[in-house]
């Protein structure tokens, strides 16, 4: 079993013609890079989504919308398989259709976290692939996790971060991309919100602002096939109780208490058109008893 | 001269008649005691030699032997002084033995001859009633306890030479008079001082209506401790029988109040977090009545449920399915009963402030370390989850809101009448006892609500296990509505007070 694990895994020197070209160019890039499945294609345009391992809906949702709608124009989508932002936007990407890429922190055959071994496997078995600059069977390491970055923005053509607090990981990322002169948006968010500070900040030092996925596509080049649509508006056609009920929703975690509170319905009332909602797909429920909603 | 007197022994819960026999005769003097006394029991002859001496009485330079039989239960406690005392002057001459013939003795001495109380005494006198004693004698400490047995002769001693003058001429004992003062009833906190927290009382409400087993989840400071705390002021009050069989409890376990023994109030037992696993489920060599048998027909209340030991909680899963603990030690198997509500409260995440992610800070591996720490198989067992939500400045100095524990308990009390009424020919008293096969006789929905049921199924994957539970919990809310069939709303109900899954955090 260790054996054939150590044999899926080729070992790409920098001069083979295998190494991708868009890390060629740069001195501090690895001499071989351990790749489970696929590298990125160097000849297709690729953008980064990073962002906090604990996010909130608002970024969680943002990043699997904003992943599938880049993946779904042909953008390989590259990140680092963390919790969070990164799982989200390896899942978007996976759901827009265009193989996406992780870079990881520790060997290539080391799924970290171990709870996204469905999603790492998913990964390399639509196409895309897994690699690392470290020898298989290398355990994750803190360090090696900014030193991981600069390959993930190395790989892309553009830089998106999700949320992130003032002091982030992220940030590390984005600060790569700036010296290595890829462009670089952040997702905007509430001010009061501390997961968008790091966002906010980038916005202020001269970063592109990502409000909405058009702006990223025009960046990388091209053109978008289906006009996004901007917020859905309510058209699904719900009984009343659960309309009064959805309308009360975002993305911002609300709890029960506060819906019953806002809607004027009895708490029972309450729960039970919430669960009907979660059935018919339009609420989740990210916490105990608070929701949100599932899209935009 | 040979003479015996009967006393009992505890174990576990059970009480066993025990026969103290005393023989004085020629030989060296001695004072031996065989049949399987403790070392706490053998200490007695000290005790009863130095007590009579200091009232005047002193043994013949004789051979005395004790014997208590039978032989084989090992003899524990300090309740056999008195009736050592007593068979000892019935075979020396002092006392006829004959007067010692249908009488039951227990309590302990001190050297100066006093009788001091000791624990266990009302199981004792149920047992003395069962073999059909003429009278027991208790210390006057337990008197009240021993006289919550009706039609049975209770003579409470203070003394040694009480014991004399009583045993002489049991009918000379006034009986005390009937004074029945109505003892003050324990302030119990209101539900009323609740303020918000619509979903968390609702929770609360439908667990102690069906007897589920409740989970609250909440950050610190949001009222989960406040809110169970008053859970047994809604629960319906004790009936006599329930009421003895708890005092029985508090008996074995030495924690009755002398002066008004009666538990009359359901109780709330709050173990701390560092409690072993044996503080929980009772123990010991001869094992005594744990956190969760004290917590018999009322509330056992875990806070900060992840702090406990992992082999503290798993001992719990088995009570909660039989209702009675038990425990097998060298010495036998003893059951204790253990009917109660489990509320346990946790924090969603280290910190607590989860999902607010501008104050919590926690890690995603520390918060499923933290999650980790309870099983499945035990969350499975809770039927309920509720969310108690932090309050904000406005509720906290709205003026008083909500309604009292006794409007509640009113509503608490309709709910269980339906349930004693539908379970009277099962071996169940509460929704939250039904299983497999009664799930579907009693649980009937109307096609609509399976029709959902079965949607929210594969929508939400839970396990045949959760799916019993939101039966169960559906089956009470709708019943809080007197309905006959479970309807969709019910089930929608139950569904978000579902218990919670670890996916959530992730």
């Amino acid at each position: 079993m260790e054996r054939k694990r150590e044999e899926e895994i080729r070992c790409v020197e920098k001069n083979s013609p295998e190494y991708p070209e868009k890390l060629r160019c740069f001195d501090d890039m690895p001499e071989r890079l351990y790749v489970k499945g696929k590298l990125p294609d160097s000849e297709r345009p690729s953008a980064a989504i990073v962002g906090a391992r604990m996010c909130s809906p608002y970024g969680r949702i943002q990043a699997f919308h904003y992943a599938k709608m880049l993946s779904e124009a042909g953008v390989q989508i590259i990140s680092g398989l963390a919790w969070g932002i990164d799982s989200e936007g390896h899942k978007g990407a996976l759901e827009g259709g265009t193989p996406t890429f992780a870079v990881l922190g520790g060997g290539a055959d080391i799924c970290y976290p171990r709870q996204n071994r469905a999603l790492y496997q998913r990964i390399i078995r639509e196409q895309g692939g897994v690699c690392s600059e470290y020898p298989p069977g290398t355990q994750v390491r803190k360090y090696f996790f900014p030193a991981r970055n600069r390959i993930i923005s190395a790989l892309s053509d553009l830089v998106l971060v999700v949320e992130a607090r003032e002091k982030s990981g992220s940030l590390i990322t984005a600060q790569w991309a700036l010296e290595q002169g890829k462009s670089v948006f952040a997702l905007p968010g509430p001010v009061n919100e501390s997961l968008s500070q790091g966002c906010h900040r980038l916005i202020y030092d001269g970063a592109g602002i990502a409000f909405s996925p058009e702006i990223l596509l025009r960046e990388l080049g091209l053109k978008c096939k289906n006009k996004i649509k901007s917020t859905q508006k309510n058209e699904i056609g719900l009984a009343s109780d659960l309309n009064l009920v959805y309308s009360c929703l975002d993305l911002r975690p609300k709890s029960r208490d506060f819906l019953s509170q806002e809607t004027g319905l009895p708490t029972e009332k309450t729960a039970s058109a919430l669960t009907e909602l979660e059935v018919m797909g339009l609420v989740r429920e990210i916490g105990r008893h608070y929701y949100v909603k599932s899209q935009n | 001269m040979f003479a015996s007197v009967l006393s009992a022994v505890i174990m576990g819960m059970e009480v066993y008649p025990i026969q103290v026999e005393a023989d004085v005769s020629s030989g060296l003097p001695s004072f031996t005691m065989v049949g399987f006394p403790s070392a706490q029991v053998k200490e007695a002859q000290d005790r009863v030699r130095t007590a009579l001496r200091n009232n005047e009485i002193s043994l013949p330079p004789k051979r005395i032997t004790v014997n208590f039989a039978p032989a084989d239960i090992k003899k524990e406690g300090a309740g056999f002084d008195m009736p050592v005392a007593a068979a000892v002057l019935a075979a020396t001459g002092i006392l006829n033995p004959e007067l010692l013939k249908g009488a039951l003795l227990a309590g302990e001495l001190s050297l100066n001859g006093e009788v001091h109380a000791i624990s266990g005494i009302l199981p004792i006198v149920i047992k003395a009633r069962e073999e059909k004693c003429r009278f027991c004698m208790v210390p006057l400490g337990n008197l009240e306890e021993a006289c919550l047995v009706p039609d049975m002769k209770i003579i409470g001693v203070s003394n040694l030479k009480e014991m004399i003058r009583y045993l002489r001429e049991p009918e000379s004992y006034r009986e005390r008079e009937e004074e029945k003062k109505s003892a003050p009833r324990k302030e119990i906190p209101d539900f009323s001082d609740i303020r918000g927290q619509k979903s968390l009382k609702r929770a609360v409400e439908i667990a102690v209506s069906g007897f589920h087993n409740l989970l609250m989840i909440g950050p610190p400071g949001a009222g989960k401790t406040m809110t169970a705390r008053r859970i047994p002021g809604i629960m319906p009050e004790l009936s006599y029988e329930e009421s003895l069989e708890l005092t029985k409890i508090y008996s074995v376990a030495g924690l009755l109040s002398p002066s008004d023994p009666l538990i009359r109030e359901r109780p709330f037992r709050s173990p701390h977090h560092t409690s072993t696993a044996v503080a929980l489920a009772g123990g010991g060599r001869n094992p005594r009545p744990g956190e969760i048998t004290l917590a018999h027909r009322g509330v056992l209340f875990l806070d900060e449920m992840p702090e406990f030991s992992r082999r503290s909680l798993e001992i719990l899963r088995q009570p909660l399915e039989d209702k009675t603990v038990r425990i097998s030690r060298v010495s036998g198997t003893y059951e204790f009963p253990a009917d109660f509500i489990l509320c346990a409260a946790m924090n969603p995440c280290p910190c607590g402030y989860y999902p607010d992610m501008n104050r919590c800070r926690c890690t995603a591996g520390q918060i499923s370390s933290y999650q980790n720490k309870i099983s499945q198989s035990l969350l499975d067992r809770l039927d309920l989850c509720a969310e108690a939500e932090p309050v904000d400045f406005s509720q906290m100095s709205a003026g008083r809101e909500g309604e009292s524990s006794l409007e509640i308990r009113k509503r608490v009390e309709q709910v269980h009448q339906i349930q004693a009424w539908r379970y009277q020919k099962e071996k169940i008293q509460f929704n939250g006892e039904l299983t497999g096969r009664q799930l579907e006789k009693y649980c009937i929905m109307e096609p609509e609500a399976k029709y959902f049921l079965q949607k929210a199924f594969e929508h939400m994957s839970f396990s045949a296990r959760g799916y019993h539970r939101i039966l169960r919990v559906a089956r009470t809310i709708a019943d809080m509505e007197a309905a006959e069939t479970i309807r969709r709303e019910h089930i929608g109900e139950a569904l978000s007070c579902r218990s919670f899954e670890k996916k959530y955090w992730s």
